[in-house]
Order: C-alpha cells, then sequence, then structure tokens
C-alpha cells in the first residue's frame, strides 16, 4: 500500500461495467512526510475520499480486485482508507 | 489508471483471433493538466470512444481483463470516457 494525496474527481458516465458503482479520483503519490513523489494515477474509491485527503492506496490487481469481490475486475489502482495521522518515531 | 487523449483510431484486418472485433485507437497519455506524457500508444476500446475524446485507461494484466475475452494480448485497454475533471485550484 502507499500513501497517497487526492487531487481531483475524475466524472465519467460512459465506462466499463464493472467500474460503474466506484467514483473515480486522481491520486498523487505522496511520502510520509506528504511530499509529492512520482506522477499521478486514476484510483477507484471505496472509501468516499474527497480532494485534500490522504488515503491509502493499493495499486495492485489481485488485492484491488479481492476488495471488490469479483476475481476478473478490470482494475488495479483502489483506494482503501483515509488516513488520519502518520506518527512518526523521532529518532 | 492513467487519463489519455484519443488521438485517432488503428484499423487492422489481421489479428490475432482473441482481439478479433476490437476496435483499437491511437491515444496519448496525459497528465490531469492534459499535458503529454510519453509517447502515444494503441489501446483496446471498450466504450467506443472517438478521436478528441478524454478517455482513462488500465494497463497491464487488468487490460486483458477488461475485454469479453479474458485471454488477449492486450496491454492498454481503454475503460472510460472522461466527461470532466476536476482538480483543486
Amino acid at each position: 500500500m502507499i500513501l497517497g494525496k487526492v487531487v481531483g474527481n475524475i466524472v465519467s458516465t460512459l465506462k466499463h461495467i464493472k467500474y460503474s458503482d466506484y467514483k473515480l479520483l486522481i491520486i498523487q503519490p505522496v511520502g510520509p512526510d506528504n511530499k509529492p513523489k512520482g506522477k499521478t494515477f486514476i484510483a477507484v474509491d471505496t472509501v468516499q475520499a474527497g480532494p485534500e485527503d490522504v488515503v491509502l492506496v493499493i495499486d495492485e490487481g489481485n488485492s484491488a480486485r479481492l476488495i471488490v469481490d469479483d476475481k476478473m475486475a478490470p482494475l488495479r489502482s483502489i483506494s482503501v482508507g483515509i488516513v488520519d495521522e502518520i506518527i512518526k518515531d523521532k529518532r | 489508471m492513467k487519463l489519455a487523449k484519443v488521438l485517432g483510431n488503428v484499423v487492422c484486418t489481421r489479428k490475432v483471433s482473441s482481439i478479433e472485433g476490437i476496435k483499437l485507437l491511437l491515444i496519448q497519455p496525459v497528465d490531469e493538466n492534459l499535458r503529454n506524457i510519453g509517447d502515444p500508444i494503441v489501446a483496446c476500446d471498450t466504450v467506443q470512444a472517438g478521436p478528441g475524446d478524454i478517455v482513462f485507461f488500465e494497463g497491464g494484466r487488468e487490460a486483458a481483463l477488461g475485454l469479453d475475452n479474458w485471454f488477449n494480448p492486450s496491454d492498454a485497454t481503454i475503460m472510460g470516457i472522461v466527461d470532466s475533471i476536476q482538480t483543486e485550484v
């Protein structure tokens, strides 16, 4: 799982049938210090996250298919949690 | 998943039997501000997109699962047409 910041929504009416129940978010991967790293990507949302939220994202197909309970769903990136805070050891 | 802009159609009469009847489109991957990222690629289409449309596509193994016949050699499949993108200001 990676940390990502929600930077936007995507509205799409015409989409693959397996995507029809889900919201789409634009995710910017971030480090533990909230600094952006890497390129943005689109993830399916299951936790009703919104812009500015830091979310926990799975970017791996098998786990994502497990979450949506469909062995053959064609999706890979899925947000599975909203991060409240990250507590780092001061050492 | 990534965003892309459809540049045009790819017509291909002879292809592997598992992607027969599947429409192919030439797409240019873009970021959320619609700036180009990398080179154009050819993707299978499931939503009847056309040139000029902004779409999102899936790559890797999931691209193959997007088509009706799961055992196919697609490495990019268009999963939806984007109506609008809302990014934070």
